[in-house]
């Protein structure tokens, strides 16, 4: 388990260079850094079907962010000036809160299950009756696309609308010049 | 949107074709491998952006491929639909899995489970495509 507060660490550290840098592209590339740990500790815990995923996600979003940061701009001009009063007030309630939300969360693991020893039954039926039940010898697959295939149906019904929220807003045709 | 040098674009003309064929892979795969639809889409998508990355996009031609990812993205749900829809029209349940499920570890298996990756290949793909190509237009919005 050491390994993944390594990682946890790694991943805070680049985080914070990620919003605290000047150079835009030195921050998507440190954003770039958290997600790749995200998936090296997603193959730690065993589950190369999400790990695949992020690898892919996180490529194409670094992708999508370097080609808009090469066309745009490279400087954040927000970093470095003076905070005003209302900044002020909303960074110390938002660290006012994160504290509290950290306290609540570590209060929240305490009462957790040890790992691999989950409370809920369910999965345990899935593992020993999935691949009778679907014929599907991916557990992962048997699960989102035949037991919660509703639940893949909504995110997909999620993916469809941010499509068409982005094209909508930044697309070309259209535009009042 | 000019594309970049001559290494850049010769390479690319060798690994997009193992990129995408790898994508599909993965989605025809995914109920028996790690991976699945959404893995599959996204490395689909990501074998379309590196060409447009390389060889850069003309103004007429993005059209036609926003168009055509529209198309297939509208496919993709349709057939995630579709599939939901068949098994509430042949047994009366949503999403019931009711194609023979054949025998396990073998391509032509798990009944429903590989349609419905394709389609969610088909879907995501398009999609994460289509997003590229809106973002990758902000560039000409920016310069009229």
């Amino acid at each position: 388990m050491i390994e993944l507060y390594l990682f946890l660490a790694f991943m805070i550290i680049a985080a914070i260079i990620a919003t605290e840098i000047k150079d835009l592209l030195a921050a998507v590339i440190s954003l770039g850094a958290v997600g790749f740990s995200v998936a090296i500790m997603f193959i730690f815990v065993q589950a190369p079907d999400l790990a695949i995923v992020q690898i892919v996600v996180e490529i194409l979003t670094v992708v999508v962010f370097v080609a808009v940061i090469l066309r745009t701009t490279h400087i954040d001009e927000t970093i470095g000036k003076k905070m005003r009063p209302t900044q002020i007030l909303a960074t110390v309630l938002y660290t006012g809160f994160a504290i509290l939300f950290l306290l609540v969360v570590i209060r929240s693991f305490n009462e957790l299950p040890a790992f691999g020893h989950a409370i809920m039954k369910v999965a345990s039926s899935y593992v020993q009756l999935g691949l009778g039940q679907t014929g599907g010898a991916n557990l992962v697959a048997d699960v989102i696309l035949d037991y919660r295939a509703l639940d893949t149906l909504g995110e997909a019904t999620v993916l469809f609308t941010s499509v068409i929220g982005v094209v909508a807003l930044i697309r070309k045709s259209g535009r009042k010049k | 949107m000019k594309g970049m040098s001559l290494i850049v674009k010769s390479i690319t003309n060798v690994v997009i074709g193992f990129i995408f064929i790898y994508g599909v892979y993965i989605i025809l795969h995914g109920h028996l491998t790690p991976g699945g639809g959404f893995a599959g889409g996204v490395i689909v998508a990501g074998a379309f952006v590196l060409k447009y990355l390389a060889f850069g996009a003309e103004a007429k031609h993005e059209k036609k491929a926003s168009t055509a990812a529209s198309v297939y993205e509208s496919i993709g749900g349709l057939l995630f639909i579709g599939v939901a829809l068949a098994g509430l029209v042949i047994a009366g349940t949503f999403f019931l899995n009711f194609i023979p499920k054949g025998t396990p570890l073998h391509l032509l298996s798990a009944g429903i489970i590989p349609v419905c990756n394709i389609a969610i290949g088909i879907k995501v793909g398009a999609g994460l495509f289509s997003i590229f190509l809106a973002l990758a237009a902000v560039k000409y919005v920016m310069e009229d």
